[in-house]
Parts: C-alpha cells; structure tokens; sequence
C-alpha cells in the first residue's frame, strides 16, 4: 500500500475526534498567508471555512460522522462557481462576481465534510500554460519562485505544493491539471470525460473540460476523485457508470500490468532530462513486475494542432456570453452592440482574444471544413490510435510536460511556443480519456518532472495502479538513497 | 510559406467576436495567428477522405427527464449580480442607437 496522504490523514483523525477541523483549517490558512507572495491564490475564505471548521468538530462531538473528507480543506479553481464567493476565472470581465449556485463537485466536497479555503489563481479562463495569463498577476513555483508553476491551474498546483491545502480542485481541458502538478512536483489526474459533473464549472471547451483532483499523493488525489465524481442530473454529459473502489488499484501492484510507452512522445520534442525520467519510470515498472513496450501512437502529436482548433473554436461560442448584459463588466456605451464590444475589449486579455479570434476564424464560411472539419476528423484518428495501443496495453506511460518549469516571460511573446508545452497531455482530452501526473524525481536544476499515466475511458482502476506503483517504486529508490535528488 | 490569415481577415474576425483592436493588435495578432494556422497545416494538408468527424468523445443524445417543475435559481440573488436592472429585468442600452 501506498502512504495514504496528508488529506486522508486529516479526515481520518478529525473523524476519529483526536484532531480537530478547526486546527486543521488554520493550519492552512496560516500556510496560506505566509506564502501570500507565491500568488497562489485569488480570494480567501477564512471565514466561511472557520465556520465549517467548527460545525465539523460539533458534528463529530455529537457522534456524527461528517465523511471522507472531514476537516480537510481544499483549494478550489477560481473558474468553479462557489455560491456567494467572488468567481473570477482570474478575469477582468468576471471580476467581482458572485455566483449565485454551487457548482456540483462544491455541493459533493461540502457533503464529503470537505473545507473550501480559497479560490486559487489562473491563466484567464484557463486558457495558457504557465498561470501568468491571469488578469491578477501570475502565480510563482513554490520549487522556485523565479519559475511558472504550469497552468492553468497554476494556483491549484501550488497550493498543494507548498503545503497550503492537501487537496485542490482544478480543471483540464488540454493539460491544466495534469501539467501544473508535474511542474510543481505533485500529484494531477484529469478523469475521464464525463466522470465529474461539469455543473458550475465555467465553460471553456465543453467537449474537452473536465474537473480533477490535485494531491500530494497518488491516494489522496484518488480520496478527493471518488468524492466529487458520480452521475449529475445537471450535467447531461455526466456519465452513469459508478466509480467504483479504488482500495485494490491503490495498492499499486505492478505485476501482470501492461505498460506501452508511447513512441512519438520520447523523441526530440522532449527534454532529455524529462525523457530519462520516463524511461527510470518504465524501468521501475518493469522491475516491479509489470509487461512493459514501445507502442506508437502517432495521433498522439498532431492531435496537438486539431486541439488548437477544437479548444478555441468551443471557446469562441461559450465566450460569447459575456455581453455584460447579466453579470460582470459592463463599459457603458450609447448602444447595446458597443456596449457589447467595449466591455469585451476591455474585460478580455490578450490570450484570451486571440483564441476567440482563432475558434470564430476556424468555425467561418470558407475555412470551417479545412480546419474545424478536418479538427474533428483527426479526433477520430486519436480514438483510433488509443484504441489500438489499449488492445495491447493496459495503460501509456509518457511525459508530463516536454520540459521542467521554465522561467517567466520565455513563452509569453511566442503563443505558439507556449502551446507546445500541451503536446504531451491534449490527446488524452480529444479521445476523453483519463490520465494522471505523477512526480518521478528530478530533471534540469532539480525541478520536479512528472510521469503521465494514461489510460482508456473509464479506465481509472488501472491508471490508479500503475500510478500507485510509481509513486512507490520513487519512493523505494528514494529509501534507498538511489534517486536524483 | 503562403499567408493563412490576412490583416483584413482578422479584422473581420475581430468584429464577428465583437472585438476593437488597436492598429498594433491587429498587427500583432496577424502574425500570431498565422503562425497557429501554420502549425495547423499539418491537420488542414492530411487526406481524411472517409474519416467520419468525432464532436464528442462519446456518443451523446439527447437527456429528458420527467417534466416535473424543480426550483430554479433566486431571482433577486441573480438580478444582484448584473450590470443594471430595472423593473425585475436586466436593463441594456438601446438596440437600435436611439433612446426609448
């Protein structure tokens, strides 16, 4: 078995009454508060979570049982709508904002005795890699303050990283879960399409975004997944299988699995240092017992150029809601049409205009069929090519993210540059399928590098294993002092 | 390499998506945006003759449920949260460019 975890370690106690909830919460805000010039986060609910803190702890003091995330607090994207509390998608166009409903995994994490502590820092409406498209300044490596800690949900990531809350919620939809956690050294998982309630989450690209677990460790990520995961009658995308028990799949048995390592993701768009850790990766899996072999799955990289597509064309329309007629900024003008694109010009940064730009020029007459068109085809092939290495493997190891932290400004001035940093992780969004970041040791200037595990839909048991596996396999090399530091 | 994008397309762009930009912008987005498109090529150059298209990642239809009226959302939570109001409705400016 795996170390369980910070967060499960919280609940358990608080559960059993030998820790209390409100200890736990100013623990974390205190955490919060001394690393404020990290950026992490873009409001702070100390006061709403003190007050859940102490109706846990009479909850329990009355033998109640308040679930499997007691007294744990949990930072929370600030693109997922918090009733009452400020939901900015770090955007000036939502700034001041207040939803007035829940969004389901809030509704589930609330259920679950979960604490919500604050809502963390972004690239705007998750669009970016890096967290520094934030309207509210970017958010900084607790590894190294001088570097990005990823993106889009930088701020999540960083949370978990620097000890401000076990757990945190961010959200996927090319990598922004998964990439941040492996650039700042934690645990990411992206569920499967459907898995968890998309209601309240606010849209990016609805057939791609997904919301998942950011953690310490591999069971912990698991705990917070099984928590807010499950069938949402208002998410008509929710799927209906059940989740299922993890326990097995945590025990992290390597042997009898079948490990592809994916060809077209070990070549020359990665670092080396990143491509040495994949590869110890392997090599642990294999000697802990698991079948391992090079699979090619070459949709797997120009899936990355349909993504640039698909991604901005969906944003193109979400995007189109804010009008300032109903929430938000509002730029008076004389009439509504410029009211519209006063308010828009001012309230949307620049990343954000220019992939509204691309998505409303792919979806265009004259240009739809060669690229949106040709876009969704080449998803096709994705499914295609995932579905023949899923006949021969049970999950795919590859990296993360090409490259270690890099420093700010290096991709900011090339949009195209930056994109490239999703190569690794789109295609599991285009097919749906599932995937999780695990920390594999170091790379370049002892920065974390994380390991992908990718797995077919609904496939979450085995990618939990092998995860688990990994993530015990480091720490047995760390234990026996053989690890990069 | 061929232009993927014009300047004057994306003005067009930019006004279809209700968006001013400056003369550097427009610049500035031109280039960035055809150097997109160009990485794009590779999508936009395979021959996918017979590939059906995938929107989503599952086959999704339509969801009905029992037409039972549930709660909806509190109106005056709602209408706090929006620009202007009058009269329990979001109030804009006029349409047409000419006062009521």
């Amino acid at each position: 078995m795996t170390s369980a975890g910070p967060a499960a370690a919280i609940a358990a106690a608080v559960r059993r009454g030998e820790r209390s909830a409100v200890e736990a919460v100013e623990e974390s805000l205190a955490a919060i508060a001394a690393g404020e010039e990290l950026g992490a986060f873009n409001t702070v609910t100390a006061e709403s979570a003190l007050q859940r803190a102490h109706r846990i702890d009479r909850a329990v003091a009355a033998g109640e049982d308040p679930g499997c995330l007691a007294g744990v607090p949990v930072a929370v994207k600030d693109n997922i709508c918090t009733r009452g509390v400020p939901t900015t998608c770090s955007s000036r166009i939502l700034e001041g904002w207040r939803p007035p409903y829940d969004a389901t995994v809030i509704r589930r994490l609330n259920a679950a005795g979960g604490i919500v502590v604050g809502k963390t820092n972004m690239d705007e409406f998750a669009m970016g890699s890096s967290t520094e498209n934030s309207a509210f300044g970017p958010t900084r490596n607790p590894c190294d303050p001088a570097r990005v800690p990823g993106g889009s949900s930088g701020g999540s990531a960083a949370a978990v990283a620097a000890g401000m809350s076990p757990l945190a919620l961010g959200s996927d939809t090319g990598g922004s879960i998964r990439q941040p956690a492996a650039l700042c050294g934690v645990v990411g998982m992206k569920p499967t399409y459907g898995r968890v309630s998309r209601y309240g989450l606010v849209a990016f690209a609805s057939s791609l975004d997904q919301i998942g677990p950011i953690a310490a460790t591999v069971a912990d990520a698991a705990l917070l997944y099984s928590a807010v995961a499950g069938h949402d009658p208002l998410d008509s995308t929710s799927i209906p299988e059940e989740v299922g028990d993890l326990s097995d799949a945590l025990a992290g048995e390597a042997a009898g699995l079948r490990v592809g390592i994916v060809a077209e993701l070990s070549g020359e768009d990665i670092d080396g240092d990143v491509s040495a850790r994949v590869t110890a990766a392997a090599q642990s899996l294999a000697s802990a017992g698991a079948e391992v072999g090079e699979v090619s799955v070459p949709a797997a990289v120009f899936g990355l150029s349909a993504y640039f597509l698909i991604a901005p064309a969906e944003a193109s329309s979400n995007l189109a809601r804010y009008d300032g007629v109903r929430y938000g900024l509002r730029v008076p003008a004389a009439t509504a049409a410029d009211m519209n694109a006063a308010t828009r010009t001012a309230g949307f940064g620049a990343e954000v205009k220019r992939r509204i730009m691309l998505g409303t020029f792919a979806l265009s007459a004259g240009y739809y069929d060669a690229y949106y068109g040709k876009a969704q085809k080449v998803r096709t092939l994705v499914l295609e090519d995932f579905a023949a290495a899923y006949e021969r493997f049970d999950v795919l190891i590859a990296p993360t993210s090409p490259t270690v932290a890099f420093g700010f400004g290096e991709r900011t001035a090339d949009p195209l540059a930056m994109y490239l940093s999703d190569v690794c992780t789109v295609a599991s969004n285009l097919a749906g399928h599932p995937a999780v970041s695990v920390p594999f040791g170091s790379g370049a200037g002892g920065l974390p590098v994380g390991v992908q595990v990718m797995a077919p839909a609904l496939g979450e048991a085995a990618m939990f294993r092998a995860a688990a596996a990994l993530e015990r396999a480091m720490a047995d090399r760390r234990r026996a002092g053989s690890a990069s530091p | 390499m061929a232009e993927r994008i014009s300047r004057d397309e994306v003005a067009h762009v930019a006004r279809l998506a209700r968006l001013r930009l400056s003369e550097e912008e427009l610049e500035r987005f031109t280039l960035q945006l055809g150097d997109v498109l160009n990485h794009a090529a590779d999508v936009a150059a395979l021959d996918l003759e017979g590939v059906a298209a995938t929107s989503h990642p599952y086959a999704v239809g339509n969801v009905l449920r029992e037409d039972v009226p549930g709660g909806g959302l509190d109106r005056s939570e709602v209408l706090a949260q929006a620009p202007e109001t009058e009269a329990g409705q979001f109030r804009v400016p006029p349409v047409r460019g000419e006062a009521p």
